[in-house]
Parts: C-alpha cells; structure tokens; sequence
C-alpha cells in the first residue's frame, strides 16, 4: 500500500483519515520511521564516527603519557592535569609548585574575546538598527553588504588588516608622511591587533542576529513609548534594547564560542603541544578545558534565551 | 505602508519615529572598517612596487608572477578538489538529514539528532583539529589503517555537513506544504512527489547549502593544517605559510583571486535567489 498520506494532515485528523483508507497505523508508523533512520543514517554515522569518537581519543590520549616522538605511551597518568596547574621544582622532582601561567593563557585569551565581543556590540548594535530601519527596497542590499565579507576568506581578511598596521603598513607611512610620528607605532604582534582583528571576525555574527531580531520589531510600541512622552533615548534603552535581547545574546555568544577556538593565544598553546613539544597528552587536556569553558557558555545561552526550544523547532 | 507614506513627503528627521542619532554614522563605519582593508589589499596588487604600502605604477607584473608559481597552481588544485568532493558529500547528506528532521511530529532522540548534527558547529574548530588528528593517527598506528588524501576529504565533509544542513532545513520549513499535499492526491507515489514537487522547491536551499560548505572547506586553515598529510598544501595553507615568510604583492594579487571569486559566487546566488522569490 503507497502511503500517499503521508503528507495528510496530522494529529486526531490524519489517523481518522487514514483508519477510514484502510492504512494500518502501526505498520505506516514504523515503515516511517524506517525511513527517517535511513536518511539520517549517514549524517549520524559521519558525524559520530569522525566527530565525536576523535573526541573521546583525545579524552583518552590526555590520560596517557607522553611519548618521546609524537604521539602516547600506554601508561596511565594524570600528568597532563597536573601540569596545567602545577610546575616540577627544578631541584625537588617530587614537590610541585602552583603555576598560574596556563590559567593566565586562558584567562587573556577569553577576557580579550569579551572586550572584543563588547566593542563589536557596540558597534553592530547601531548598525543593526540602522538596517532594520531603511526602506525594505535598500534593506536588502544593507544586509548583502554586510554579509559578503562573511563569505570572503577570514585569512585573507586578516592579512588585509596585517598589510594596514604592521610597521611599514599604511597607518604608519600616513602618519610618519604627516610629520606625527617618527617612529612607527607598534601595533602588529599586540593585543590591540589581537583585538581588531578579532572584532573583525565578530562583525558580521554580531549584526546579523541582531538585525533578525530587529527587523521583527513592532513598532507600534516605538510609537507608544513616544506618546508617552519618552525621550528617544529612554525608547532606545527601555523598548528597543529589551526587545532585541534575544539577537544580542545570540550575536554575543557566537563570538565567544568561536573567540576560544580562533583566539590565537589558546590555539598556539594547544598546537604546540601537538607540534614542536610533542606532548600531546598535554595538547589533549589543553582542547579539553577550552572545550569546556566552551560548553559551559553555550549552557549559559540555552538557558538564558530557552535556544534549546527555538534550534529543536526551528 | 504608512512609513513608506511618511518617507515620501519627507518628514523632517526629528519626527521620524525610527531615528536614533548617530546610528547611521556608526553603521557606515562599520563598513569602511569592513572593506577598507580588502580595498587597500586590491589596490596594492596592482603596485608596479614590492611595497604593499607605497603606490608607484599600474601593473599586472604581480598577476603574471601569480599564476606562474607552481606552488600557488598546485595548492588551489588541492583546495578545489578537497572543497569538491567534500561539498558533494556533505551536501547530499544534509539533504537526507534535512528531510528527515523537517515536517515530522517530535519524535524519540530528535533532540539528541540536532546535537549531533550540530556537533562541528559547537566544539571550537582546534579541538576538532586536534581530535581529528588524534583519530586518524591511532587508526594508522593501531590498525595500520591510513585514507591519504581521504583522510583531508573525511575531516572536511564532516565539517561540512552541519553548515550545507542549515540552509536546506531553514528552506524546507519555509516551503509550502500545500504543493506536495497536491502532487499526492493526484496519486503520486512519494517518490514522485520528492522528484517532481519537493527537491524543484528544495533546489534554491540546497545550491545554498553547497555554497556555504564549499567555501566552508575552501576557506579552513585550522582543521587542513593538522590533518593534511606532506604535499597536501591548501591554498589557504600556502598562503598562511607565504604570510610567515615575508608581506609580498604576490600574495596580495592570489588573495584578491580568491576575493574576486567569492564575491562572484555570492552576488550571483543573491540576484539567482531574489530572482526566484
């Protein structure tokens, strides 16, 4: 029997409909299901075997030892642990010294992704508003404009940043050809050039949340606010902001959760162990612990905009 | 309606409910903060000069020197091959993963599915590097198990396949279901109905999903470094590698290359799909 009802209406509806077409229900639920499985098959399989087993690899690796080349020994050890938060005393082998240079690592790592998540807010929250506000004929070109550098290579746009603050870059032949300095600004390898560059990656996630949330605005409450005799300020904080929480929270935690894995700092630290200091035990447990702080802000979004709801149903 | 009717007898600002002074300004420096580096790298890919910051003459030397460099002919084989094969795969199965999570009743594990589906999107992209690496160095050693290149196409269509799935679900939440609903009281059988009505309806979702997947894969330094194996350059990993050694017009005219093209693919896609609403 060709369930051509499959596309019936659902509910009470469906199986009345379906009961008076002689289709079995059960038989038509599991050959459903069947199907869902079947095409989801693939999906899971990848994303399970090459995804999420590495996962537990590295779960495993950061409790071996390191070996001499790369990769492990097959000996237990929580040295990994221990050495993100301890140091060896270099005459006692058995003392251990509290060492807080790991935890200073990750540390500047996420308070540079905040500041930096802070000043693209600060930015892409008016420029949001500004788009959801024009004529829907130029709105759509707006968010293209702000779209198409999210599409374009994220290096070449760094580089295009390098080209423009290093020494000999732009900014400062302009400046030493005006006569305001004579020795070039120090601005490439800082944390300021960490920072623009990382606010220029966060841009386009920040304005695009924020602008779908916007663009939903009714503005009838715009309208009361000022009938109320509000300033176009006290509307701004106390309607427009409040409204559009749920894009800036969106717009805020994407950066973050990105900020981890593309923040210089913590990457270096994590490839080196892979790379030249051949402790990938160590490498293990570093990803780890971003991957934690990691969950542990997305936690934080689900519960506080109920994201969980809005992915699952769409 | 109404504020198209404001906008047209032009209302003076201060009575524009919509204003907030100084937004404007700000959204227009976030463009120029956007595109004046990509400007400043395109003009200097046309400096007759090595400077990238000192303008002399007008020359495609840079082009020439570009495209006959092995290396760079080389590296964007290997990246146009990878972000292939990668967004076929990956696109064909979000397709599948999209169909079978979108117009069902809520059923039993749903929500564990989106997690895994989502998996790549939320673990920050070093650690899916190193896991990956991990992986495929206890396959080699413990079961002398080794793909070559495939292992470079496994890691990207993995990747791949939550950022091709979003496009294709969003699309087919938005589809009309009264058209299929039609196609099966004619008596199509479903898979007519898929062939004939949905995957027609579906195609602008899954040329989006692919886009975003190619240059997903394209554009990845992180993963590619860690798991590629020797002779495996990318061309985001040649260019990363040119970078270190030195700021060269060189790099500048491949980058504006890979500019051009991505820009030529998404303005496209943009009028195709505006076209077609």
């Amino acid at each position: 029997m060709a369930p051509a009802s499959d596309i019936l209406p659902t509910g009470a509806d469906r199986a009345i409909a379906m009961q008076r077409a002689g289709i079995n229900l059960d038989e038509h639920e599991a050959q459903q299901r069947r199907r869902r499985w079947m095409l989801l098959s693939s999906a899971l399989l990848a994303i399970i075997i090459f995804g999420i087993c590495p996962l537990f690899i590295i779960v495993m690796y950061s409790f071996l030892s390191p070996d001499d080349y790369a990769g492990v020994k097959w000996e237990f050890s929580t040295d990994a642990y221990v050495q993100f938060l301890f140091e060896r005393d270099i005459f006692e082998e058995s003392v251990r010294v509290f060492n807080t240079a790991y935890l200073e690592i990750y540390g500047r790592s996420f308070l540079l992704a905040i500041y930096s998540t802070f000043a693209a807010l600060l930015f892409g929250f008016p420029a949001a508003y500004f788009m959801a506000t024009r004529p829907p004929e130029t709105r759509n070109l707006w968010v293209f404009l702000f779209t198409l550098p999210f599409w374009t290579n994220l290096l070449i746009r760094t580089y295009s940043m390098l080209i423009i603050i290093r020494d000999e870059g732009l900014i400062n032949i302009g400046l030493q050809k005006l006569g305001i300095i004579d020795q070039p600004l120090v601005m490439l390898y800082t944390d300021f050039a960490v920072g623009l560059g990382l606010i220029y990656s966060y841009l386009p996630f920040m304005v695009l949340p924020i602008y779908a949330s916007l663009e939903k605005l009714d503005f009838r409450l715009v309208e009361a606010g000022f009938d109320l005799y509000a300033s176009r300020y006290r509307v701004l904080r106390r309607i427009i902001i409040p409204l559009a929480k749920p894009g800036i929270i969106a717009g805020c935690i994407t950066p973050i959760m990105l900020g981890g894995g593309k923040n210089l700092m913590i990457g270096n630290l994590i490839s080196l162990q892979f790379g030249s200091s051949r402790n990938w035990p160590f490498g293990s447990a570093a990803a780890l612990i971003l991957m934690a702080f990691v969950m542990i802000a997305l936690m934080f979004y689900v519960r506080t905009s109920g994201g969980g709801k809005v992915r699952a149903h769409g | 309606m109404a504020d198209v009717a404001i906008r047209r007898r032009r209302m003076p600002r201060y009575l524009n409910l919509r204003y907030q002074p100084g937004f404007g300004t700000l959204a227009i420096l976030c463009l120029v903060m956007l595109y004046a580096p990509i400007v400043v790298l395109i003009i200097f890919s046309f400096n007759e000069n090595r400077s990238v910051a000192v303008w002399t003459e007008f020359s495609f030397d840079w082009y020439r020197a570009a495209f006959q460099n092995e290396g760079i002919r080389d590296a964007t084989w290997v990246s146009l091959k990878l972000a292939g094969v990668a967004t076929v795969v990956s696109t064909v199965i979000a397709t599948a993963a999209a169909l079978a999570t979108t117009r069902t009743r809520a059923y039993r594990g749903m929500t564990a599915v989106y997690l895994v589906i989502n998996q790549p999107l939320v673990v920050p992209e070093i650690v899916t590097a190193v896991a990956t690496l991990s992986f495929f160095a206890l396959l080699r050693t413990e079961l002398g198990i080794y793909f070559g290149f495939g292992n470079l196409i496994i890691a990207h269509t993995v990747f791949c396949i939550p950022f091709a799935y979003m496009p294709i679900r969003a699309r087919l939440e938005d589809m009309d279901l009264t058209l299929e609903q039609a196609a099966a009281d004619l008596y199509a059988t479903p898979w007519q109905t898929f062939k004939r009505v949905t995957l027609p309806l579906l195609i602008p979702g899954i040329v989006a999903g692919a886009m975003l997947a190619f240059i997903v894969s394209f554009d990845d330094v992180i993963i590619t470094a860690f798991v590629a194996g020797p002779g495996e350059t990318t061309l985001p990993i040649f260019i990363f590698g040119a970078i270190r050694r030195g700021v060269t017009p060189e790099i500048n005219a491949i980058s504006t290359i890979v500019l051009a093209v991505s820009v030529l693919f998404v303005t496209l896609f943009y009028f195709i799909s505006r076209r077609s609403r």
